[in-house]
């Protein structure tokens, strides 16, 4: 029982990667279909649809990130995996804005750069508001990423 | 901050320098030529479509006959081709290909029309394939497959299905004879061949039985084969080969002649251009307006080509050219000339808008701290140097590559500079790259230690660092928008739309530092004297008030004023969120230092020594490789985002045309100036 902390943390880490995970893959997927189309039509265009295929994809590194840094400080790469069962829950907390946030934005995500991907079909010259369109949704992930790594550092230093 | 000053041109020439003129226009490239409107009974339009659809229709084809010859023999584009940009063609080839012209397009022609012959014979191949393939089972049949019988016999020649042996067969049908209630002994079944899906045989009966045994055959699923030959199967299928051998070797033959032509194919690629130069030349000709010996063209030319164009035409082809100063009214073209520093951005701004014809060119100041956000949000000195070598290289390995690629490597170059600068500052080097070689593989510890400090140790610092740029950044778009309207002469408007913000602005901040709540939270070690506070705090509350009751001021009715200011002060909100959204510096630029920390890491799990060593050299370049897609890619994205959502908000709409010259708009060949073009 007393190792139950690091339990919890390992839980939101795992939540972190994978929903996040999720969210790019559906994401990434999606987005890959509708571009596939668009070079079946213009092989020429690929440059251009990869990068509105790859917008979706940062939510899951976004969830990788902040895995790496709570399993590097709750010491399960090495070092004494041995946290209080309170600070386990505080680095489970950590994570769920980003877990949650990454995987609807990355998904909502996709639905704008499948919108975008055929603006780039029809009018190639507009590719650059396609991506700012697409990447307004990827603010709210961000926002998440940062109240996540923020938590993450704060409960580093906590007395629990 | 240059907008181009454009001006309006006109030219009026006599039509028999039409032609020399036209040609001199396309080669200078300066000249946007507008449509111009006079049609009346000396001025009439001419109607060039038919000829210039034939020099697009020519030109297509001579492109279509290079790429066949360029597939045929092997002419594979290289992965760096697309940075060469055009050729540059001599004067002396430029003449010797069009005294060739027509020998080079009747052997595009030709290349075409073996092509054509190529695909045709191809696909009858692959029809006598077929052919050959549907009868292969019947090789061992050694009569015609049209045999029906002998006098007295009756023949059945056809396909049973699935796999049955002779026993099979013979089961079936004495079965179904017994059913029948007729006897039939006299009968042979030869099996031909069999597979898994069909069996060949060949049924012979006597003449009396033909009908029992075609009911009892066509009970069976028996089928006739699909076009019996008249020659035996074995025959059958030599003459087919043969057939297919014949085409084949044709085949050869027409593409051993289409590699002949690969001398041509550049020629070609020249025609093409060539062609697509006459077809535009055609085109332009429809805006003029053309009187019997003379004609007209309007359009818009930059201030500094005027002089030279009009000297040139004056003298050269006698000429009238009147330059006048363009009306407000019309819809000027924009150009844009800016120093080497911020002319790379300039396709970043393109992708907005361009400036309309009452703002002024952002590009430089968007060049500073486009420069700075992509260098913070990518901060890794290692991926810095690296973009930098790379953009730096290609750039100078080709010298001709097309312009808007030049500016973007010259972009990614700056970028690369300032993400270098930025991660020695904050202590990146693929991530801790330093530190985990010379732990793992010398049991050393060394740290590049940062300059200034590390964002992963004291992340609140560098978030509160990112709000400073942004504050920066919108209080900069502000301050160009004071500068709009005071060059619009709305000097009362500075005060309402930009004075008050700033002061709502930054008293606000300057209110919250001197809390010591936030003062905590900011780093600072105590908070400001509190009378910083209230001057602050009281500057703010003017500026809100000052919100409150201008922001409606265009509305007449004193209740919608009001209103309409409550809704200005509504905008601190949006305020808020724009400085807020800064933080994307801070997440961004820590995504791109954790991700390269835990490459190192995986790279280190298999320890030291030289297998662990060889393994970690390949999860590093792996690593980093994906790395640095990935997060150039968010940060190109997220600048471009800053400064179109959150700095351009502040004063920018866009909406300008981009001036388009009538040019030489070639796709293989620069053609040089001087080189008459007829």
């Amino acid at each position: 029982m007393d190792n139950l902390g690091v339990v919890f943390a390992l839980i939101g880490v795992a939540l972190a990667t994978f929903m996040a995970g999720i969210g790019s893959a559906v994401g990434v997927g999606k987005a890959g279909v509708a571009a596939s189309g668009v070079i079946a039509e213009d092989p020429s265009k690929f440059g251009k649809v990869l990068i509105l295929q790859l917008l979706p994809a940062t939510q899951g590194i976004y969830g990788l990130l902040v895995s790496f840094l709570v399993i590097t400080q709750i010491g399960v790469l090495g070092g004494d995996a041995n946290i209080s069962i309170a600070k386990g829950l505080l680095y489970f907390a950590s994570c769920l804005p980003i877990a949650f946030a990454g995987l609807f934005s990355a998904i909502a995500q996709s639905k704008a750069a499948v919108a975008g991907i055929s603006i780039v079909a029809k009018r190639p010259d507009q590719m650059g508001k396609a991506i700012i369109l697409t990447a307004m949704v990827e603010t709210y992930a961000i926002l998440a990423l940062l109240i996540s790594i923020l938590s993450v550092f704060g409960v580093k230093g906590l007395a629990v | 901050m240059a907008v181009c000053k454009m001006k309006h041109i006109t030219v009026f020439g006599l039509r028999k320098y039409r032609k020399s003129i036209m040609e001199h226009l396309q080669r200078c490239g300066v000249v946007e030529i507008r449509n111009t409107e006079l049609e009346d009974s000396v001025f009439h339009k001419q109607d060039t479509s038919q000829q210039s659809n034939i020099f697009h229709k020519n030109s297509a084809l001579a492109m279509k006959a290079a790429e066949i010859i360029d597939n045929n023999c092997d002419n594979k584009k290289s992965l760096l081709s697309s940075f060469e940009g055009r050729k540059v063609i001599s004067s002396e080839d430029y003449y010797k290909f069009i005294d060739e012209e027509e020998e080079i397009m009747r052997i595009g022609y030709r290349v075409l029309s073996l092509n054509k012959s190529i695909s045709e014979e191809k696909s009858e191949i692959s029809r006598l394939q077929l052919q050959v393939d549907s009868l292969e089972p019947w090789r061992n049949l050694d009569i015609s497959m049209r045999f029906t019988g002998t006098k007295t016999t009756s023949a059945f020649i056809g396909i049973l299905p699935e796999n049955q042996q002779k026993e099979d067969i013979s089961n079936n049908l004495s079965e179904f004879f017994k059913e029948k209630n007729v006897e039939i002994k006299g009968y042979d079944i030869e099996i031909i061949s069999s597979s898994k899906e069909q069996t060949c045989v060949f049924i012979i009966c006597l003449n009396k039985d033909k009908e029992y045994m075609e009911a009892a055959l066509r009970f069976l699923g028996f089928a006739k084969p699909m076009s019996p030959s008249k020659a035996t199967p074995k025959e059958r299928i030599t003459e087919l080969k043969k057939r297919i051998r014949v085409y084949e070797d044709n085949i050869e033959n027409y593409i051993k002649e289409i590699k002949g032509y690969i001398g041509i194919s550049n020629a070609l690629k020249f025609m093409s251009d060539y062609y697509t130069m006459r077809a535009e030349k055609y085109e332009a000709l429809e805006l003029l307006s053309n009187s019997k010996r003379t004609f007209i063209l309007t359009g818009y030319i930059s201030e500094k080509d005027a002089l030279n164009l009009e000297k040139d035409l004056v003298n050269d082809y006698y000429a009238a050219v009147e330059i006048e100063e363009p009306n407000i009214t019309e819809d000027i073209p924009v150009y844009l000339k800016n120093n080497s520093f911020s002319s790379p951005v300039e396709n970043v701004l393109e992708t907005y808008s361009l400036p309309n014809k009452n703002e002024i060119d952002p590009t430089n100041f968007m060049a500073i701290f486009y420069y700075i956000f992509f260098g913070l949000m990518f901060s890794d000195a290692g991926y810095g140097i690296i973009m930098f070598l790379v953009c730096g290289i290609l750039l100078l390995k080709y010298k001709n590559m097309e312009d808007s690629m030049k500016k973007n490597l010259k972009m990614f170059c700056f970028c690369g500079i300032s993400t270098t600068i930025w991660g020695f500052l904050l202590g990146s080097f693929f991530g801790d790259a330093v530190n985990v070689i010379a732990s793992t593989f010398f049991n050393k510890d060394i740290t590049l230690k940062p300059l200034w400090f590390s964002p992963l140790d004291d992340p609140m610092k560098m978030l509160m660092f990112s709000f400073l740029l942004g504050i920066i950044h919108l209080f900069t778009g502000l301050a160009l928008n004071a500068y709009q309207l005071i060059k619009h002469k709305k000097y009362i408007d500075v005060f309402y739309d930009v004075i008050s913000w700033y002061m709502i602005v930054l008293g606000g901040v300057l209110t919250l530092l001197s809390t010591s709540m936030f003062a905590d939270m900011v780093g600072f070690s105590k908070p400001l004297p509190s009378i910083v506070g209230k001057i602050s705090g009281a500057c703010a509350v003017i500026g809100i008030i000052v919100v409150l009751f201008t922001s409606g001021r265009t509305s007449k009715s004193p209740v919608k004023r009001l209103l309409k200011g409550a809704y200005g002060v509504y905008g601190i909100t949006s305020w808020l969120s724009d400085i807020l959204s800064y933080s994307r510096l801070l997440a961004l630029g820590l995504s791109t230092g954790v991700i390269a920390q835990v490459f190192n890491k995986i790279g280190t799990m298999f320890g030291g020594g030289i297998i662990g060593f060889i393994l970690f050299a390949i999860i590093f370049i792996i690593g980093h490789s994906i790395n640095i897609g990935i997060n150039a890619l968010g940060a190109y994205v997220h600048t471009n985002r800053l400064q179109f959502v959150e700095f351009f908000n502040k004063f920018y709409e866009g909406g300008g045309v981009k001036f388009n010259p009538f040019k030489i708009n070639t796709k293989y060949y620069k053609i040089k100036e001087d080189i008459k073009n007829g």
